[in-house]
């Protein structure tokens, strides 16, 4: 496809990587010169230096041929106005990045009206992640498919748990669960293990199957499955609003710490059930004073990285048994972050990205390209989640799965038939119709036949 | 450096130079000239058996950047110039290996100057001759891009490297896209001209080399008369594509894809087209008054082929244009040194660094004489970059540098001074012949090796426009990363 990105901050950046990987022509528009520069030099896709809700540049960059025009700059009446522009210079779908509050409520009325396709806000995104995570702590994130019913979940193993130092066959004599473990990672290693693997405390595991499954593998090795009742949030700009506001609907009692009065001011006007509390976060002693440790659930989210992860890394210490989020806006060094063992990492450009990429998968798809319905990629890109629609006469139907001769490092992990979901064993088939959740280390799978050895 | 990379190209290079050989292989058969047959065959099988061997594990880190690009182009051009020369060289054409070094990469960087008196010889290897101004004129490792997929971003140092401007830029996101329809006018060019010719009364060999010389923009001719041989309508089509091809191609995309504002608006074909026809009528009304020619419209006819060849840095002749009077000769000597436009396969300085260093001269005159004020140098209306700016002041001082080197270099062989400074000028601005002793009836054959060495840089530091060059010969950008 034909797609014009404008903006390239962090969120146009991770889309750039993502969208020309997979083969789409990508033009990206940008006012500063020299990232448009290392833009060109890093990835194969054409850069446009200038102001994108300008016509002449949108033209410049194809906006008649182009089929999606993608606005994530951080302004949003920047976005909307090239949304706005984009419709009338050309025919494609647009996609604006949206963050104001304001506006949020008037979504669907300006999505209406500027024939917007989609409009993301990556604040909104990044705190719905982080309330996903405080509804169920013992994972360390989420990713839900097939539409809510199944879900792939990763956690740590702990030293005191069941299931440490025991081979996957004994843990499933022991559990008889119908949850699969997809993909362990043990320090740098990632493997797709077989019914011999023994794991091990630290170990992150990758768990997939129906969700209500999965809440009882979590309760039968004595993991809560109950939501936190108390939960710190350090940082009170917008994300720390938007999660606040979903926790407080929850019923889950927030204390929301904002270093700015002014700010504090407006937050308890907004959240009159939260507790406010104007402090800054890295002052220890206010952080006690408040219960720390007590918490059930810490949330940083400061804007900066490097603070973020120093405190989540003290109160670890303090109170080791708090459910620890943490966002990051760097993803460079996320091998790195990932082996401190805080906890929960939240990358909002990362989630933001990754649903603008489904859209346009979905888009794809829609126009023949390719049957994945979802990608997700995990443990730093090394392992892909695939969700492939299984068509007619497609190889793979009609066999068990022990006869067939899939390709190393591939895994049939789940099948949603109408949505029933059914975690394989050798003797299941595939049918037509079936939506099929592949687990892979092999990258570029494109079709379900592609599963299959040559 | 990747060298495991730089390694994988090259052997896939030595695979196509390989394939490339299989026409010429062709015209052998056709004229029946066995014994070129088996010396094509043979090259080929090797080519295509060590190309083969050589490339067939694919890197797993594919990673190339600015200095990779640099020297996988630089590389890239030795090693198809010295499996090029064999031909030559094996057939007896040529007396020496540097002999057919020289007369390969005259053709490669389309350049055109020979060390040969005779140039009537074998069909088959005649066409390799003319056929290599072909390859070289879009750039092999362009047709590499296009047809070779390649992972992430880093094709785009390769066509950096290899393409002809002071900036490059893609017509399209994809560098495999935009190289195929970089080929593809390159191809629909070709064939245009070869059609043109053949109704000129042409047989197909004689169109068919004539045409790569000319869109290659190279000047290697296939009998001893140059292109005086042909008729007048051959002649003139020649011209005509002669103009063409030192056109930004961009300037083409454009017409194709119906946007003719911005195939329009642009200086450097502006300045391109009106220098020729002004130049053009000068020299005619010089030689006319001269009484070379017997009509004023055969003047300009003459003038005209001789300014396109020059400024294209073809270097066909129809006239001698040695005899022509000394304002006249100096004019084509300034015209070399202008060359034509970026972006197209003619070579030299390029046009459009000379529009922008006379814009940054004049904006330093006004900031002499008004040290607060800010200004920048336009193009086509929009603001040139500083760095790019910068750039080309930093390529006229290396071109200069080059040029005084080899001049002095070169004269050892004891020449005059005219011969010496317009042999260094024709080879690094790859037009062909020069003036005085290696004038279009002269040729390059009485320099010595080492004066032909020299020459051969300059012919592949003026194709590749010299960083290439410049940075496979400094030893720092050898060691490992």
């Amino acid at each position: 496809m034909q797609i014009i990105i404008v903006g390239c901050g962090n969120v146009g950046a991770a889309l750039t990587e993502q969208l020309s990987g997979e083969g789409h022509d990508v033009t990206v528009i940008e006012q500063k010169k020299d990232v448009i520069q290392s833009v060109v030099n890093n990835f194969d896709v054409m850069g446009i230096v200038g102001n994108g809700a300008s016509y002449m540049v949108m033209r410049d960059a194809g906006i008649e041929y182009a089929d999606l025009m993608i606005a994530v700059t951080g302004n949003d009446e920047l976005n909307l106005l090239c949304c706005l522009i984009a419709r009338k210079a050309g025919h494609c779908n647009t996609i604006a990045r949206v963050k104001n509050p304001i506006y949020k409520k008037e979504i669907s009325f300006i999505k209406e009206e500027l024939g917007l396709s989609l409009v993301v806000n990556p604040e909104e995104l990044a705190a719905n992640e982080a309330a996903k995570l405080l509804k169920f702590p013992a994972a360390t994130s989420i990713e839900t498919f097939a539409g809510g019913r199944a879900e792939i979940v990763h956690m740590t193993v702990d030293e005191s748990s069941r299931i440490c130092n025991k081979s996957l066959r004994e843990i499933q004599g022991e559990i008889k669960s119908k949850v699969l473990i997809a993909v362990v990672q043990r320090a740098d290693e990632v493997s797709i293990p077989n019914g011999d693997f023994v794991l091990r405390a630290n170990d992150e595991l990758t768990i997939v199957g129906a969700s209500r499954n999965i809440a009882e593998f979590f309760r039968k090795i004595g993991l809560p499955t109950t939501r936190v009742h108390s939960a710190m949030i350090i940082g009170g700009g917008s994300t720390g609003y938007y999660l606040a506001d979903q926790l407080i609907s929850f019923g889950i009692d927030v204390k929301l710490f904002e270093r700015d009065l002014e700010r504090c001011k407006r937050l308890s006007d907004l959240l009159p059930q939260a507790l406010i509390i104007n402090a800054d976060g890295t002052d220890k002693d206010a952080l006690m004073e408040e219960g720390l440790v007590g918490t059930e659930a810490f949330v940083a989210m400061t804007s900066l990285d490097e603070e973020n992860i120093m405190l989540s890394m003290y109160v670890k210490s303090q109170n080791p048994k708090a459910k620890l989020i943490t966002k990051v806006h760097r993803v460079n060094y996320g091998e790195i972050i990932g082996s401190l063992q805080i906890g929960s990492i939240i990358y909002p450009k990362n989630i933001t990205a990754q649903r603008i990429v489904q859209y346009v998968r979905g888009m794809s798809n829609s126009m023949g390209n390719n049957s994945i319905e979802a990608l997700y990629k995990m443990n730093d890109g090394r392992v892909e989640a695939l969700e492939f629609f299984v068509p007619e006469n497609s190889p793979v139907i009609g066999k068990p799965l022990s006869d067939m001769h899939l390709k190393k490092g591939v895994l049939v992990s789940l099948i949603n038939r109408k949505g029933e979901i059914i975690s394989p064993k050798g003797s299941s088939e595939i049918q037509a119709e079936d939506t099929v959740i592949i687990i892979t280390s092999q990258v570029g799978l494109l079709d379900i036949a592609d599963i299959l050895e040559k | 450096m990747n060298f495991n990379m730089i390694r994988y190209l090259l052997f896939r290079v030595v695979q196509i130079t390989g394939l490339l050989m299989i026409l010429p292989l062709v015209v052998a058969f056709i004229y029946k000239e066995y014994f070129c047959a088996e010396v094509f065959g043979i090259i080929i099988a090797a080519c295509l058996i060590i190309g083969f061997a050589g490339g067939y594990k694919k890197p797993k880190n594919q990673a190339i950047y600015a200095r990779e690009g640099f020297v996988v182009t630089a590389l890239t051009w030795i090693t198809i110039s010295l499996i090029g020369a064999l031909p030559f060289q094996l057939t007896g054409v040529t007396k020496s290996y540097v002999d057919a070094l020289f007369e390969t990469i005259s053709g490669l960087t389309t350049t055109g100057s020979t060390i040969l008196s005779d140039v009537e010889m074998y069909y088959s290897v005649q066409f390799w001759r003319c056929f290599t101004h072909w390859i070289g004129g879009m750039g092999v490792l362009v047709f590499i891009l296009a047809i070779m997929p390649m992972a992430g971003g880093y094709s785009m140092h390769i066509m950096r490297a290899e393409s002809p401007g002071p900036s490059v830029g893609k017509f399209v996101p994809k560098v495999r896209e935009t190289a195929k329809i970089l080929y593809s006018i390159y191809f629909g060019i070709t064939i245009l001209q070869t059609v043109c010719l053949l109704f000129t009364g042409l047989n197909a060999y004689e169109a068919l080399t004539a045409t790569f010389a000319t869109v290659g923009t190279g000047g290697f001719g296939i009998n001893n008369a140059g292109i005086g041989g042909f008729g007048y309508a051959s002649q003139v089509v020649i011209t005509v594509f002669m103009i063409i091809c030192g056109i930004n191609f961009s300037v083409y995309y454009y017409l194709i894809t119906k946007r003719p504002k911005e195939a329009f608006n642009n200086d450097e074909v502006k300045l391109y087209l009106a220098l020729m026809f002004g130049s053009a009528t000068l020299i005619a009304f010089m030689i006319y008054k001269q009484g070379a020619t017997a009509t004023p419209l055969e003047s300009f006819h003459h003038s005209l082929f001789t300014v396109a060849s020059v400024m294209t840095t073809t270097g066909f002749a129809t006239l001698d244009f040695n005899t022509w009077p000394q304002l006249a000769r100096t004019l084509l000597a300034c015209l070399m040194l202008t060359g034509a436009c970026a972006g197209s396969t003619g070579g030299g300085f390029k046009l459009s660094r000379f529009l922008i260093l006379i814009r940054a001269m004049k904006n330093e005159l006004t900031y002499i004489v008004h040290p607060k004020s800010v200004k920048k140098v336009y193009m086509d209306g929009n603001p040139v970059d500083q760095s790019v700016v910068k750039s080309v002041s930093a390529y006229l001082s290396m071109y200069v540098v080059i040029f005084i080197l080899s001049t002095l270099l070169i004269s050892i062989d004891e020449f005059d001074y005219e011969t010496n400074f317009t042999a260094v000028a024709a080879t690094l601005n790859n037009i062909g012949p020069g003036l005085s002793m290696v004038g279009p009836t002269g040729n390059f054959g009485a320099y010595s090796d080492l004066s032909k060495f020299v020459l051969m840089f300059d012919m592949l530091a003026g194709r590749l426009e010299l960083l290439p060059m410049l940075i496979l010969f400094s030893p720092k950008n050898w060691t490992k990363r």
